[in-house]
């Protein structure tokens, strides 16, 4: 009896060891190309569903069964049909590493969304490139260190790189600031990524930084920072933060006295900022890769599509959404074929694709072209500035 | 510098209002009440649900907040510790099964309420901004202050002067002679963790208020600084702890303002490791525990 347990336990185990002997040694394409002949075009996605990051996550998980819903819905896929298989990363990296080994052993998907933040990617995006699965980040922002992982590593989010200049230099001419202070998060990939780049753009405008501060994501008071930033009477406080931390520091500096503009970075792009900064968020500014205003037509069925969900999109659901369509479009190019590399040389061919972020195409860096804006918050809702 | 020093005042009085809790039971038990930031977040959540979904004041959420995080630790106690009592390895089974009543907590909280960070609705604190000797100081933190030096004296005056205070402090000293002297351990244990639970949900709900934000890990950023608090002040002492919640506050502060916000925690903890070598018992040293 207990001979027959102990057998059945080897056998058990050594059919898991030649699964992933197998698994190492036929290739991936095994697993998509088999997909492709079921006609369904699996994808996971790893998104921050708790945690800190969660705000975003819930906006990029509406976006992503908005898109599959509205391409399951029609035929420009001839058939394929999209199985969407949300996990939660938990706004950690080992949950991160954990999801995506789930993707490419056992869910077998096609290719990959997310992870929610950089830090994350970091970790997680080189088990994928290993696995030759194709990843297409739709919100990672840190300039460097997703990419250039490999080539199975896409992005259609646009890096603090390419997003943060345009807004300062659009805050100067409105602003004519003379002096900055900044303060960051020194704990995360893509607030610090965040502040090399303002550091790096203010610097370029000749704009001298009178103070820098940090902070830690776990973090909610800020009043020593921001009082001896304040005490140095900067013209303008620019923030890298994530969106928790970015509302109650605004809050928290009118709370203290300071009237001065605050810059954020991408952390500042959600409607959660606006809740829960209240009235402090009045005039912030921040640089965006989501023109919400934009009145082309993928932008226009986007928010029709939203608002009959119900949802108040933000530019994680428009990333989101649109990395759906880039996939798709990706496996149109390939000929209707859902394998891994099919789809990885497929988004190679994206060219000009018609998203909600405009006219988008991937970089030879395969990181996202596409047009920028700077938007402000005024009465409680943000406004492209034109 | 004068409004660095109300900043740290300021985050020093949440962080004894949480300490002293986390003191209370190790003085009482000898057991790290782990879940202790757990009670601190889920009080944080029944407020906000008393003002945002019910449309109370915060004078009566505050308290009724308070009366449940009393009532979470007596269920703690039953459920986590009482089971446990009397075995030879109570201190880490015990420290084991309040991580476990956290996580518990945590996933309550975030069934509930979601991953979302949520605030107190604007206006639930008339906040007036006052201008004391050059600083800034709002009635809003002054409120706290006074709230939590409040109920840290209450709690001194209940330990101190009444039938029950006593008792506790017996069974600190010895459960075994408290039990001879006719005391009914289970049930004073039992009060412990509703003082103790009540005082950290305090602290979660001005906390919440104070900062504007209510999330399932909020209670994650006292936790370790909590912990810091009570081994610097002297484990179990309740005076040590609010002096060293006071110190810490003013520590961080002052390091931002002279090294810098990248060096708070190294310095914090550095200033801990440090007290540790030199007077191994904490500030207050064993002594006080048996005052507790």
């Amino acid at each position: 009896m207990r001979l027959g347990r102990w057998t059945r336990g080897l056998t058990v185990v050594s059919s898991v060891i030649a699964l992933a002997a197998c698994k190492g040694g036929g290739g991936s394409s095994e697993g998509g190309g088999s997909a492709a002949q079921s006609k369904s075009l699996k994808l996971g996605a790893a998104l921050s569903l708790t945690g800190a990051a969660a705000t975003y996550g819930q906006s990029q998980k509406n976006g992503l069964e908005a898109a599959a819903e509205e391409l399951n819905g029609g035929s420009s896929l001839q058939g394929i049909k999209i199985e969407l298989v949300v996990e939660d990363d938990a706004t950690s990296k080992e949950q991160g590493i954990n999801v995506f080994q789930r993707f490419i052993n056992t869910d077998k998907v096609s290719a990959i969304l997310g992870p929610t933040l950089s830090t994350t990617a970091t970790a997680a995006d080189p088990l994928a490139q290993q696995g030759r699965v194709p990843v297409l980040a739709i919100s990672n922002t840190s300039p460097t260190g997703i990419t250039d992982i490999g080539d199975y590593i896409w992005r259609d989010s646009l890096t603090e790189a390419q997003v943060v200049p345009g807004a300062v230099k659009k805050a100067k001419a409105k602003f004519g600031f003379k002096n900055a202070a900044l303060l960051y998060g020194n704990d995360d990939v893509f607030t610090k990524a965040g502040y090399d780049v303002m550091k790096k753009a203010l610097a370029d405008e000749n704009v001298p930084v009178v103070d820098t501060q940090t902070f830690a994501k776990p973090d909610r008071d800020y009043s020593a920072q921001l009082t001896a930033i304040k005490g140095k009477n900067p013209n303008i406080l620019v923030v890298s933060a994530l969106a928790d931390n970015a509302a109650a520091i605004v809050a928290q500096a009118r709370q203290l006295g300071y009237s001065g503009p605050i810059l954020g970075g991408n952390g500042f792009n959600s409607p959660a900022f606006i809740k829960n900064a209240g009235p402090a968020a009045e005039g912030a500014l921040v640089g965006t890769s989501w023109n919400s205003s934009s009145d082309a037509p993928a932008n226009q069925r986007f928010k029709q599509l939203m608002e009959k969900r119900g949802v108040k999109p933000d530019q994680f659901t428009a990333q989101a959404y649109s990395g759906v369509l880039i996939v798709a479009e990706a496996v149109r190019k390939a000929g209707f074929k859902t394998g891994r590399d099919d789809i990885k040389s497929g988004f190679a061919q994206v060219k000009d694709l018609e998203t909600p972020l405009g006219k988008f195409s991937f970089t030879p860096a395969r990181d996202a072209q596409h047009e920028p804006a700077v938007q402000q918050v005024k009465n409680g809702k943000f406004e492209i500035v034109e | 510098m004068w409004q660095q020093a109300i900043n740290g005042v300021f985050v020093g009085a949440i962080y004894a209002l949480f300490a002293v809790g986390y003191a209370l039971v190790f003085g009482v038990l000898d057991i790290l009440n782990l879940a202790h930031q757990a009670v601190f977040t889920a009080s944080a959540f029944i407020a906000l649900a008393f003002v945002a979904g019910g449309n109370l004041p915060l004078t009566i959420a505050l308290p009724v907040a308070l009366l449940s995080a009393g009532l979470i630790g007596i269920g703690l106690e039953r459920v986590a510790f009482r089971p446990l009592r009397g075995r030879s390895d109570s201190n880490i089974s015990g420290l084991i099964s309040s991580l476990a009543a956290a996580t518990l907590l945590e996933a309550i909280v975030l069934q509930i309420w979601g991953p979302d960070v949520e605030r107190f609705p604007l206006g639930t604190f008339p906040d007036k901004p006052l201008r004391l000797l050059g600083a800034t100081v709002s009635a809003l933190q002054l409120t706290i202050i006074a709230i939590s030096v409040a109920l840290m004296a209450a709690l001194t005056a209940v330990l101190r002067a009444t039938r029950l205070g006593r008792q506790i402090r017996a069974v600190a000293e010895s459960p075994r002679a408290a039990r001879i002297l006719g005391v009914d351990v289970d049930r004073v244990i039992a009060w412990s963790f509703f003082f103790s639970s009540a005082l950290g949900g305090a602290a979660g709900v001005l906390f919440g208020v104070a900062f504007n934000s209510v999330s399932p890990d909020m209670g994650r950023s006292v936790e370790l600084k909590g912990l810091a608090v009570i081994i610097l002040g002297g484990m179990g002492s309740i005076a040590g702890a609010v002096v060293a919640g006071f110190a810490l506050g003013l520590i961080e502060v002052f390091t931002v303002v002279q090294l810098g916000s990248s060096w708070r925690d190294a310095v914090s903890f550095g200033v801990l490791f440090f007290v540790l070598l030199v007077r191994p018992s904490g500030l207050f040293g064993k002594a006080a525990i048996r005052e507790a």
